[in-house]
């Protein structure tokens, strides 16, 4: 393969990465929600093991 | 190759980097290069078999993996999830990079994905776009997360103050139930599968071997998952990586780059996962120590350790592991995150 600068091939890529980060956050957000809201709710449904 | 092959041996044997897998990989690089080699076609099929068809082998090395990972330090404080999204940042940069620099963008996603540090990711990856460059992107991925405790001190020290890095953090151990233990791997898996598809066999696998763990009523199936189902993977994944390390396919230039820009990969998502902590420290009371973010990289448990470390370092009350480790897991859901979305628009944009 031919290795050559290109600006084109950096335009394609920029708004993947600004997608994949911000798509990261969403996800990761959306997980913690879930798991803040897990916590919460099964606090005290098996206390035995708790650890 | 011969000699490529004996360093890695070296590296695995002498300074024990990643000796499973180096090993596997020197030896079977030499076994494929010599004159006319009646096992170079045995490590095709299986590489083929269990790689290139199906990604069969890293998938089912993540069973073992799940089941290794306690996931209850990242319970306890679910917030840590965030040093784990921002510490992918490196992977599209390099993205970024690779693409500037010429390489097709499905090359480019493929080395981006080194910075995953996560090896059956960067494989899944490699092979689902079909790179050119599965033998570096699979030498480079693991060779980099043996390299975790050299690689990221400076980069730690550079981005963070000794004030910085003195921050103490109280650990407080609160309970996690064994619902929300068993729930976490099955709600991933459901958020992961509906917003990446393409990821959803990796972070099945991955919270498979999890919930297999946390049910506490396969313990026999989580042990062998975690000792003898992994333990015979990686003896196979090392030798049939080694199928690609051909001299025509090895010995390039690009070979060279692609090591450079998966340093870069490792480089920026610390500085990714240091940085978010300093920028959430701008607006909290309670202060986070910024080189906990670093552990954000998937490459568990060494990049947890090396912040624990380094905290010991500045301060030999200052413990961070439980913080560390937390985050740690956590970059091992977001790597696979990063993998599915990264894989998810680059087939988009290639019509893969």
């Amino acid at each position: 393969m031919d290795l050559s600068i290109s600006v084109d091939n950096l335009l394609q890529a920029l708004p993947i990465m600004g997608m994949g980060m911000l798509g990261i956050f969403i996800v990761t957000g959306v997980i913690i929600l879930i798991v803040t809201l897990l916590n919460k709710l099964t606090s005290g449904s098996d206390k035995s093991d708790k650890e | 190759m011969w000699l490529i092959g004996g360093v890695l041996i070296f590296l695995a044997i002498k300074k024990q980097m990643e000796p499973s897998l180096l090993l596997p990989m020197g030896f079977g690089a030499i076994l494929i290069n010599l004159p006319n080699s009646g096992a170079k076609h045995v490590i095709d099929h299986l590489f083929n078999i269990g790689i290139n068809d199906n990604e069969l082998m890293p998938l089912i090395l993540f069973i073992g993996i799940g089941a290794m990972i306690d996931f209850a330090p990242l319970l306890t404080n679910p917030k840590l999830m965030i040093f784990g999204a921002a510490a992918q940042f490196g992977i599209f940069f390099t993205l970024c990079l690779a693409s500037f620099l010429g390489f097709e963008l499905k090359d480019a996603a493929s080395i981006a994905i080194i910075g995953a540090a996560d090896g059956p990711t960067s494989i899944f990856v490699a092979i689902q776009l079909a790179s050119n460059y599965t033998a570096a992107i699979m030498v480079a991925a693991y060779s980099y997360m043996a390299l975790v405790p050299i690689v990221q001190p400076p980069i730690i020290k550079l981005c963070t103050t000794k004030k910085e890095r003195m921050i103490r953090m109280p650990y407080v151990g609160k309970p996690v139930s064994k619902l929300t233990k068993i729930l976490f791997p099955i709600v991933v898996t459901v958020i992961v599968g509906l917003v990446a598809p393409d990821a959803v066999a990796l972070i099945g696998f991955l919270m498979f071997g999890n919930l297999i763990r946390e049910c506490g009523v396969l313990d026999s199936l989580s042990e062998t998952a975690q000792k003898v189902l992994a333990n015979l993977i990686t003896i196979f994944l090392g030798i049939t990586i080694a199928s690609k390390m051909t001299a025509a396919e090895f010995l390039r230039i690009e070979t060279l780059l692609i090591m450079g820009l998966g340093l870069f990969a490792f480089v920026f998502d610390t500085f990714g996962g240091v940085m978010i902590a300093k920028l959430m420290n701008l607006f909290t009371k309670n202060k986070i120590n910024p080189m906990i973010g670093a552990a954000g990289i998937s490459a568990f448990p060494m990049s947890a350790r090396v912040v624990n470390k380094l905290g010991l370092e500045e301060d030999n009350q200052n413990f961070l592991l439980m913080h560390s480790i937390g985050v740690n897991v956590s970059g091992q859901i977001a790597s696979v995150i990063a993998g599915g979305l990264l894989l998810s628009f680059v087939q988009n944009i290639i019509g893969g």
